[in-house]
């Protein structure tokens, strides 16, 4: 087997590092020494391992190909017209256009720092980059990020929901952004926040966002990600969250979009009674391609951990779950659970799912379990006996099959949100 | 009215049903007895369209309309209804939502505009009463955690909200105590009229003692060998199906 990464891949990563270079005057921070010094580290990881490829176990079924071949290899200094928004339902909402802040269309908090990235990045030397794991899409980000949602709320406070929207523009090329979100939730402080990705239909694009997430003691953060990228997009997003004692980080996704998405999501408990809920949804269609990585650390004892995943798989498509819990051995008394589940509504559909539990403590619960199945054929024949019409019935027995993974989102601002991506995907598939 | 004739089908290349005749004319109830593996629930799963059945001969028709070329949902709109001898469950499907659904999904086939949730919990509320059952079942994932007695009383609480004009019931008292047959056989009852026809497959004859027949055919060995009035169940549970049938 050839050990050098593909010509195209290899190409690529050489377009992205030439594109840095290109662009490194003019990113922001360009003249604070310690974010040159972050993105020059990164380019030198990026520049090492390249784009992943599957001889990388942890990249084993995704397949980034045709990230590849499709050559983001131009600048991003793009003027983008405002695309159509989705009507507003929090209070507050945050938008990017290109991964760039639309201060315009943004309705902010006043009450604590919440806004553009680029504009607030000297208040986040030792903080930037500071969970960021040596990925080599990370460093992708560290090395080109413009923008991206710099959000600090205070010990205490109750910050509501609010909505973090991210729009591709038609930009007539295939272009890459790679947005930063540097959340922060000070002790006993509490969000939920309502993050939806768009992007046209036919537009292809390269999202590449990171999330440094810190849940302070007893704080919460609940993280709703609704990623409805174009049907040409690609989203390759990396959530790194940590979490002090007795705090709760929440994060729910669902990936109805993207020709190609993989969403990893790493969370570390640092402090006792720490608790992390990972849940989501993944509905595939024809050509499309739908990977959730997640990594939970149980660093500390007495934390508990639940992630129910259920994908749903129909034309030719393919899913993707991995999953690892690693308790280290400090986490006596780890209470850990992971469910994934696939319905596949086509014999061209393919999943694979990959749990691993890495246990070092000796007293703890952990469990795990997966399943694949098809529609069952009783279920259907019994509902069109009632004279519902058999796509409409197929589409309520893969909304049943949701509900599990769907019951955790208890915010009715993103329970609105998650049922209208959610609403009608069946009858769309089949149509 | 219902009209079967020589109907013959298989299941996996094994010949059930041998030439059924039976005519159940509107506005009749007719209970259809036979014992264990005569072909009882295959002609219900055939009447009502399940897929697995080839059908090798004959034919089926409803009010003149060919049944056995429809989809099952489209006989459920032309009016036929099949209460399951073992009701199928629903996880992750509220009641209330499924009953709406499906009432909405006749109304549309019949051209009628389609009932809100506020409409439909009022409708349904009120038939539960009628049926003296409980306002939880329409909160409950379909027959989710039920009971067998509460699964058929689900049925016919569909039936009721559904208002076919055919139905045909699947070894319906099996698996019953007393009180749940009488809830069941009362909800049969209510609907009876001149527009209103049924085929109740049963192997025993207690059901018809509450639900009283208009004529009782007998099945055995995938053919009706003995068609007569309701005295004929009583003269079965006397004597059995060898008998009668000898």
């Amino acid at each position: 087997m050839n050990a050098q990464p593909s010509n195209a891949a290899s190409s690529t990563a050489q377009a992205f590092l030439a594109r840095f270079e290109g662009l490194r005057e003019h990113l922001p921070g360009r003249h604070m020494p310690w974010v040159a010094r972050l993105r020059a580290e990164a380019a030198e990881l990026f520049g090492a391992a390249g784009l992943p490829s599957r001889r990388i176990e942890a990249w084993r079924y995704t397949d980034l190909g045709p990230i590849a071949q499709a050559g983001f290899s131009e600048a991003l200094t793009l003027a983008p017209e405002t695309p159509a928004l989705p009507t507003m339902r929090a209070a507050w909402r945050a938008v990017f256009i290109d991964g760039r802040f639309a201060e315009n269309l943004s309705v902010l908090p006043q009450t604590y720092r919440c806004g553009s990235l680029a504009a607030g990045l000297d208040h986040t030397q030792s903080w930037l980059g500071a969970q960021a794991e040596k990925l080599p899409l990370v460093a992708l980000n560290t090395m080109l990020f413009e923008d991206g949602l710099l959000l600090d709320l205070p010990a205490g406070m109750a910050g509501g929901e609010l909505e973090l929207l991210s729009l591709a523009s038609h930009a007539g090329r295939p272009i890459a952004f790679h947005p930063r979100h540097l959340i922060r939730i000070g002790d006993g402080a509490s969000l939920t926040l309502i993050e939806t990705s768009l992007g046209p239909a036919e537009a292809v694009y390269l999202h590449n966002p990171v999330f440094e997430i810190s849940v302070g003691a007893g704080a919460t953060l609940a993280h709703v990600r609704i990623q409805r990228e174009g049907r040409a997009g690609f989203q390759l997003s990396t959530v790194q969250a940590a979490v002090q004692a007795g705090g709760t980080y929440d994060n729910f996704t669902l990936n109805a979009g993207a020709r190609l998405v993989r969403n990893e999501i790493h969370a570390v408990l640092l402090g006792p009674k720490a608790a992390c809920h990972m849940n989501g949804a993944q509905l595939a269609g024809d050509g499309q391609h739908a990977d959730t990585t997640t990594f939970l650390d149980h660093a500390a004892p007495d934390c508990a951990s639940r992630q129910t995943y259920k994908t749903v798989l129909a034309g030719k498509s393919r899913g993707v779950f991995q999953g690892k819990i690693l308790v280290r051995q400090v986490a006596q008394r780890t209470d850990g659970y992971q469910m994934n589940q696939a319905l596949l509504l086509s014999e061209e559909a393919e999943i694979d799912a990959k749990p691993q539990l890495e246990i070092y403590a000796d007293d703890v619960k952990c469990s795990h379990g997966a399943t694949v199945g098809a529609l069952d054929e009783a279920q259907l024949f019994y509902l069109r006996t009632r004279g519902i019409p058999a796509e409409q019935a197929r589409a309520m027995l893969v909304q049943a099959f949701l509900v599990e993974a769907v019951d955790g989102v208890t915010n009715p601002i993103a329970q609105a949100a998650l049922a209208e991506a959610t609403g009608g995907w069946w009858e769309r598939e089949a149509a | 009215m219902l009209k079967i004739e020589g109907l013959t089908a298989e299941i996996d290349g094994k010949q059930i049903l041998k030439g059924i005749d039976l005519e159940v004319p509107t506005g009749e109830i007719h209970a259809v007895m036979g014992p264990n593996g005569s072909g009882k629930s295959t002609l219900s799963y055939v009447l009502s369209g399940r897929e697995g059945y080839e059908i090798t001969g004959g034919s089926a028709t409803y009010n003149g309309l060919d049944l056995l070329a429809m989809e099952p949902e489209e006989r459920a709109g032309s009016g036929v209804f099949l209460a399951f001898q073992y009701p199928v469950e629903l996880p992750g499907v509220g009641n209330a939502n499924f009953l709406r659904t499906a009432l909405n999904a006749l109304r549309k086939h019949r051209g009628e505009a389609e009932i809100d949730a506020m409409q439909f919990l009022k409708l349904a509320r009120a038939k539960l009463k009628e049926l003296q059952m409980s306002d939880d079942m329409l909160k409950r994932n379909v027959n989710v955690g039920f009971s067998g007695g509460e699964k058929k009383r689900n049925e016919v609480l569909q039936m009721a909200l559904l208002e076919p004009t055919l139905a045909i019931l699947d070894e319906t008292d099996s698996g019953l105590d007393i009180d749940a047959l009488k809830i069941v056989a009362d909800g049969v009852n209510a609907m009876r009229g001149p527009g209103f026809s049924s085929l109740v497959i049963t192997h025993y004859q207690r059901l018809l003692d509450y639900i009283v027949p208009d004529r009782v055919h007998v099945l055995i060995g995938g053919k009706i060998v003995k068609s007569g009035g309701k005295e004929l169940a009583l003269e079965l549970e006397a004597e059995g199906y060898a008998k009668v049938a000898a």
